[in-house]
Order: C-alpha cells, then structure tokens, then sequence
C-alpha cells in the first residue's frame, strides 16, 4: 500500500503554472462581476453558498492541474465535477436546472470512469500512481496497453471537453448555471480536460503512433463543425455560446492533434508550433467566452430572458454591455487585429507547415483539414452576426428588451478586464508565442532556445526562411489610420448633412418590430443547406372553432439533434429495458432473497474451494 | 510611398474597372451602355447628395462604411502591385487576406440588421450564408497555390515563369469564389433591385449619400484585389523592368491581364442565370472540388 502515497504532492512545471494562469485570470474577473450579477437574483444565504462553492470549485480546478499524483489527481477532478454539479443545479426552482444537472453528473461520471480503468492500467505498469513512476513506466510499456490507456484517456477527457459525440451534457449543463459559473465552466473547466490530455497522453504516455494524432484531428474537425452548425440553430444564447465552445474545444484539439501527429512523425519544430497554436487559442477561448457568458448574463439580468428571439434594440439600452459582447463576438469569429484571429490564423498556419514539410496523401489531408477550420470560422461569423445582431440592434421585440438598463459597475468592470484582455491577446502575440513556446517544450522535452516564431516584437513569422508573417499590431495601426483617413475624406469632400429619418417601409403605413428579421429565419439558409445533418422537420397545428372557420395556426420549427436520437436514445432504451428485465429478480418476497443468499454463499464457497 | 501610390492606384483604377466590365456586357447585349467612367460619376453624386439615416440605427450603421472601407484598403495593401512583394508584406500572408475581408463583412451584415428592415436582414443572413462557403474553397485554392511555393506569402508565386496545370485549376477555384464574393451572376445580381434575388444589394438598401459612397468605393477595391490576385496566379509577371524600352510592353501586358479577367466576368455574367440561393452551396461546392484536384496536382508536383 506504501506506493500509494504520493511521493511529489504537486507539480510545478510550466504546463501546470500556464493552466493555473488560465484558471486565474477568466476567474478573477467572474467573481467580481458576480457581486452585482446574484445581487437581487438570489436570497443573501444563496449567496455566501454561491461564494462558498465558487472558491472551492476554482480551488478544486487548481488543484487538478499542479497535482502530480493520479489518484490525488482523480479527487480533485471528482470534487471539480461534483462542485460544479451544485453550480447546475444552483437555480432549484427551475425544472431544467435539475434535468440538466442529471444529465451533466451521468456524462462526467462515465467519464470519470474511463479514466479511472486508464489510470489502473498505468498503475498495473507503474506500481505507483506518481507522475514520475508512471513517465518512466510508459517507455517500456507495450504499445497494445498504451493504444489502450490512450483511447479510454480520449473518451474520459473527451467527456469533460464535450468532443462530438461526448458533447451531449454540456449544451444543458453550461446555461443553467449562474451566469459567472457557465464563463467559468465554458472559459476553465473544459479546458482542464484538455491540460488532462496534454499531460497524461503527451506528457507521460508519449505518442507512439501516427493515428492517434489523426484520430484527434478527425473528432476535432466534426466537433467543430457540429458544435458551429447547432450554434447557428440556437435562439437561447446561452446556450448558443455552449454549442460554440463545442466549436471551440475543436479548434484548440486541432492544435493538439497536429502537435501528436507530428510528434509521432518526429517533426519537433512543428510539434511546438502546433502545440503553442493549440495552447494559444485555449488561453484565447478562455477570454472571450468568458467575456461573452459574461454579457450574456448581463443581459438575462436586465431583460429576464435568455430567448433572442424577444431580445433587440439593447444597443442603445446598455451601451457599455453592447461593445463588450462586440468585441467578444469579433474576437470570437477570428476578426483581425483581435486574439482570435491570432490563435486561428496559428493553426491554419500550423496545418499549412504540415503540409509543406510531409508528402502525399497526408499534404492533402492537412489542406482539407485547414478548409474545414475555415469553413467553421465562416459559419461561426454567420452565428455571432445573428447572435449580436438580432440581440443588441434594430428594434426591440418584446417589453422584456424595452424595458432594460444598464447593469451594475461590478458587472460592466469584470467585463471590461475581459474585453481589455481580448484586444491585448491579439497584439502583443509575438511576446505571448515566446512564452507559450517554452510550455510547449517543457511538455514535449524539446529545446525551444533555437526555435524563433517571431521576426521582431510585433511580426510573427512561423518559420524562418518562408516569408510567412502577421503583425497584427501593424494590421491595427493601418485599419485606424485607413478608418480615420475614410472619416477625414467624408467630412473634407462630403457637403450633404444627415437626415435622421424612419427605415424603408415599402410605402406601408408603420414599420414594427414584427417586420424584423428573427434568429431564426436568419439561419434558415443554413438550416436548409445542412438538412442533411440538422433533419430540420415542422410542426403545425390547426386550432378550429368549428370545421368552417380556423382560429389560430401554429407553427414550429425544430432540428433533430441526431446524437441524441440516434446514440443516446436507443442506449437509454437499453438500459431501461434491461433494468425492467433484472426487475424480476427483486419481486419482493422474502423467501425468495433468503434463496438468493443461499446461493451465494455456496457458489462462494464453491469459489474459495479454488484456491 | 510605394504603398501610398499602390493604395491611390487602387482607389483611382478599381471604379473605372467597375465601369469596363458594365460597358462590355451592355455591348455584349448589343446595347450601348453607360460610359465607362459612369462609376465616377455615380461616386460623385453621391459624395454631394444628402444622406438619410434610419432612426432605428445605432453607431454600428455610422461607423460600418469606414470598418468596411479600411479593412478593403488594408487587404489591397496586402497584393503585390508593382515590386514583387508586396509592400507591406511582413503585415500578413494571403490567408490573412480571409480574414481581413470577414472584418467588413461581419460588420456590413451587423448594419443591416440594425436598421430593422427586412431587407437588411434578408440580405445579412445570405450574405453570411455565402460568405462562409466561400471560405473552405478559398483556403483550398490559397492551400493549392501555396503548396508550389511552399509559403503561403502572396508574392512567392507571382515570381514563377512556367505556370503549372494546378495554377491553372486554382485560378478557375479563385474565379469563381470571385464571382461570389464581388456579388456578380450567378451567385447575386449587382443590377437587379428585387428583393427575392438582392443579397449585397439588400445589406447596404438603407445607405445613401456619402456612406454609401464609401461603401461603393470598397467593392470596387475589393472586386480590383480579386481580379490582381487571379492574375498573380494564371498569368504570373517579373518585376517592373529598369530598362525604358521594355517598361511600356510590361505595362501594357500588366493591364491586359486585368482586362482579360474582366471580359471573361463580364462574358460569364452575359450568358448564364443567377442561380436559387441553395444552388449556390452547389456552385461554391465546384470551386472546393477545384481547389482538392488543384492541391492533388501541386501534390503530383504538375
């Protein structure tokens, strides 16, 4: 028993210090916007729970990554998980809140489970659940164990990242939370799955073949994909930002997943570049989707209601909370000069080096691999155009949006420090590569002192002698300067004044909000070109006062969430089947358990005859 | 200097480009047509006219013509003009070009929600919807060029002399995401104002005046920057040469290619339909599939 103890309690590698970095930062300022956030929403006790289960769970998520022993390491995931189910569940009064709290605890347990079998398997090498014992136990384990413990860490990890088909909790769990908690679960929390597969799978496992990389690369792409296109779907925000951080948790696996790939195909100079895009855009995430759940909240608090489709016209309500979720929104669908545009341009730039350095079939791979991330980026554009756009601008839709104000300064100050970071993560990129390199390197044990990702301060150049670079500062600086050069133009050379007047109507006597275009009929090209995916399908009922004369017409439209009805559901039908069918060994009679003991003891007796 | 003349030569030729291409199709019709230098005429008027702004509209309609102008000066600073790099080619690479011209898009389609007119809706979900097919074939054609010169920097392939069969397919693949991007037949119609077919058109409906002027002036920018960089490609040319006697053949040659392009957008626009909306998913599926046969011929080293 004397092994397992741990020997090294904590680690204190880069890895775990840019983690516990990342924890820090989107926490810090969700904590404070929270002060005015539970203000008035909760009953004084529910708060001091709130403060109470917030420490403990970014506690517990800064104990998962500095942990250097697996079983510690388990604890403190378990109690992340379990804290962060009390966080779910925190609005009892709503029946969702429960649901998606069952949903949520189910998924991480299953996934807790897969790595619980892992980390046995390693012990069964190791004999010890120490970090060290384990990385040098991993060089001579077979490589059969090893494609072992790397798929059931895949499904474990994958389960809390919410990787497609895995994803199916978190576009339930991450809304229902206080708003402060889903920035923190949908900006931290998945991102310590991620720190799980980079520190058990690259760290102490090691890549030892080629498909594993491509396998990551493969479940990144459709997460991706699926996670945009059900964004694109969605009219309840929050829950539109917990679809794109499926997106997003695709983008950073890329990065991951080019880094494993060439690992195995011993190109340490991309491995870094790739790890560092990957590690660039989790950091990146962790800004902006905190920073959007931030003004989301936000604007469930002024308004009541998280439906978009009721929301509009809040620009000119809450000026302040508009351009923070502007900048989220621009940050968030790559636009220059801002942090998502760097870290994505990285990975695309990642799989372009790929391409250049390998041969054949797999060049082509990585280039189409590339366009799907573009493909993504342009669809995440479309969805944050129709979340901005029908929520902040033209004319309000319901009184919930009529009536909104501006929220609080503790609120509008956790957002600014987010949005300040938004702008500062895009152009001070040079210096933030320089350090996410030496990350990179203390996890991958590759010399990065010769490596240079950087022409100067402000020019990126992902590998000399390519001519490649961005500078995102310069790009800024020419975007103002042409802006301010296109103002002085219109007002040295224009000589009309502005007429403030209404919209064009078509001649009609008034123009409403009834006329506006909704979310949904926005995503309604998109719902068409990927019927095959989203099996969009009508629902339509006809309310008659009699057979002549029809009262009322309804009409819905719905996509059919194919994981859900084609995985999820026939497994649950399984289990309950099942369960009905063990059901008959339990019929309650006494005579009958009494058999049952019998039974066992003899077959046990049987059994110990054995030995 | 070299930028400040790349970016007046943008400015001053891209409506005159704009003009060219209506005058030839008007011709190809057998009508006589407008004056080439009507573009002008129309920026003109409009810089003089009042402008009306809907009283729904917040700041994001009044700023959207300078995002939307700036970030089309910014891409034209990006193509090599008359050196063989780009001036300011340490700013960016061809794929940053992507992503720049998503700036003036996002914000373009955010004015015209925010006027409440359904138009400006209509017009902002197709437009989107387009756009963000345009942009796996766009990567795929830049991922096939760049993968000849092994970088993806604008100017590292207009160096080439011999123009390999993948440069040939690429160029078709960027033509048409051309095609979709500058709002021509078949993808939108810049000419028809019907509301069922209008896609740009439908975004900048509620502009007048000035800001629609500036509008204007960024789609001839960005129209002239796609025509340059199909020229890059398929008809690739040396640096502007010191000797006097070969100045004036390169520079001939130099806007002939641009004139070639031209002709072909304005035959192509002349003889086919504007296609359903959902067609469009079709026709810039063609121009990914394009972009794969153009990588697998860079792959073949053709």
């Amino acid at each position: 028993m004397l092994s397992l103890f741990p020997k090294q309690l904590f680690l204190s590698d880069l890895l775990s210090l840019f983690f516990l970095c990342v924890i820090f930062i989107i926490s810090l300022p969700s904590a404070i916007y929270s002060f005015g956030y539970l203000k008035g929403e909760y009953s004084p006790a529910k708060i001091t729970l709130s403060w109470v289960l917030l420490i403990v769970f970014v506690l517990s998520m800064a104990a998962v990554v500095t942990v250097g022993n697996a079983l510690i390491f388990l604890v403190a995931w378990e109690i992340m998980s379990l804290v962060s189910y009390f966080l779910v569940v925190f609005d009892t009064t709503h029946e969702k809140s429960i649901q998606a709290g069952t949903i949520y605890i189910i998924m991480t347990h299953i996934g807790t489970a897969f790595l619980i079998a892992a980390f046995l398997i390693l012990y069964k090498y190791a004999h010890s659940f120490d970090f060290i014992a384990i990385k040098t136990a991993c060089f001579i384990m077979p490589s059969q164990a090893k494609n072992t413990v790397f798929l059931l860490l895949l499904v474990g990890f994958g389960t809390k990242a919410g990787i497609v088909p895995l994803h199916i909790w978190l576009p339930y769990a991450h809304p229902q939370a206080p708003s402060h908690i889903s920035s923190i679960m949908s900006g931290v929390m998945i991102k310590t799955a991620i720190y799980g597969i980079i520190r058990f799978v690259i760290f102490l496992l090691g890549v030892n073949s080629l498909w594993w990389g491509v396998l990551i690369l493969v479940l990144a792409v459709i997460s991706c994909l699926a996670g945009v296109i059900y964004a694109l779907m969605e009219r309840d925000i929050k829950r539109l930002l917990a679809y794109s951080s499926i997106e997003n948790i695709g983008i950073i696996l890329l990065g991951v997943g080019l880094a494993m790939l060439f690992m195995a195909m011993n190109k340490p100079y991309l491995a870094v570049f790739s790890l560092v895009a990957g590690l660039y855009h989790l950091v990146n995430h962790g800004i902006f989707k905190g920073l959007l759940f931030l003004c989301a909240g936000s604007v469930y608090k002024a308004t009541g209601t998280r439906d978009i489709e009721k929301l509009g016209g809040l620009i000119k309500k809450m000026p302040q909370t508009a351009v923070y979720f502007l900048l989220g929104a621009m940050a968030i669908s790559a636009l220059p000069p801002l942090n998502g545009f760097v870290s994505e341009w990285l990975t695309l730039q990642a799989f372009f080096l790929g391409a250049f350095n390998l041969t054949g079939g797999m060049k082509l791979f990585l280039g189409i691999c590339a366009s799907l991330l573009a493909l993504t980026s342009g669809l995440a554009a479309a969805c944050f155009v129709k979340a901005f756009g029908v929520t902040f601008l033209g004319l309000p839709r319901s009184h919930y949006a009529e009536s909104a104000k501006e929220v609080s300064l503790s609120m509008k100050s956790g957002m600014f420090f987010l949005s300040f970071l938004v702008v500062i993560f895009g152009l001070a990129s040079s210096v933030i590569m320089k350090l996410l390199a030496r990350v990179a390197s203390a996890v991958m044990n590759i010399d990065v002192s010769s490596m240079s990702f950087s022409l100067n301060t402000f020019t990126l150049s992902p590998q000399p002698g390519r001519n490649i670079y961005l500078s995102a500062p310069a790009l800024a600086l020419w975007l103002i300067f042409f802006g301010i050069a296109g103002f002085a133009i219109y007002r040295i050379f224009g000589r009309g004044k502005e007429i403030v007047y209404k919209t064009w109507d078509c001649g009609y006597y008034k123009l409403g909000s009834r006329n506006e275009y909704t979310a949904t009929a926005f995503s309604k090209p998109f719902r068409v070109a990927f019927n095959f995916f989203l099996l969009p399908y009508r629902k339509t009922q006809k309310i008659r006062e009699s057979f002549y004369h029809v009262k009322s017409f309804t009409y819905e439209t719905h996509t059919t969430k194919v994981f859900k009805k084609y995985i999820y559901e026939p497994v649950l039908v399984l289990i309950f089947r099942i369960a009905n069918f063990m059901r008959r060994l339990q019929p309650g009679s006494i005579h009958l358990y009494l058999g049952y003991i019998f039974i066992t003891l003899l077959l046990l007796i049987i059994f110990m005859g054995q030995f | 200097m070299i930028i400040i003349l790349q970016i007046i030569l943008f400015i001053v030729l891209a409506p005159f480009l704009s003009g060219l291409i209506s005058k030839l199709k008007n011709n190809l019709r057998m009508r006589r047509g407008q004056s080439v230098l009507q573009p002008y005429y129309n920026l003109g008027k409009l810089f003089s006219k009042d402008e009306v702004v809907s009283q729904t509209a917040s700041w994001i309609f009044r700023v959207t013509p300078f995002v939307v102008l700036s970030s089309t000066l910014a891409a034209a600073l990006l193509i090599p003009v008359f050196i063989l790099a780009s001036t300011a080619h340490q700013m960016g690479d061809f794929l940053v070009l992507v992503f720049i011209f998503a700036l003036g898009r996002f914000f373009l389609a955010l004015s015209a929600l925010d006027t409440g007119s359904s138009f400006g809706g209509m017009g902002a979900s197709r437009e989107m919807f387009i756009s963000s097919l345009v942009e796996p074939a766009f990567c795929m054609a830049i991922f096939a060029i760049s993968l000849q010169s092994g970088s993806t920097d604008i100017s590292a392939f207009s160096g080439m002399h011999l123009i390999p069969v993948s440069s040939v397919v690429a160029a078709i693949a960027l033509f048409l995401i051309t095609i979709a991007e500058t709002s021509r037949i078949p993808v939108d119609n810049q000419e028809a104002h019907l509301e069922l077919t209008m896609v740009h058109e439908a975004m900048v409906l509620e502009y007048s005046g000035r800001r629609l002027a500036l509008i204007e002036m960024a789609s001839y920018v960005k129209q002239m920057i796609f025509f340059f960089l199909i020229a890059q490609v398929i008809f690739p040319i040396g640096e502007l040469p010191i000797d006097l006697t070969q100045i004036i053949p390169w520079v001939l040659w130099y806007f002939c290619r641009i004139g070639i392009i031209a002709i072909t957008v304005a035959l192509v626009e002349v003889t086919i339909a504007k296609m359903r909306l959902f067609r469009v998913a079709d026709f810039l599926g063609f121009a990914f599939v394009l972009g794969v046969i153009a990588s697998i011929c860079a792959i073949l080293g053709v």
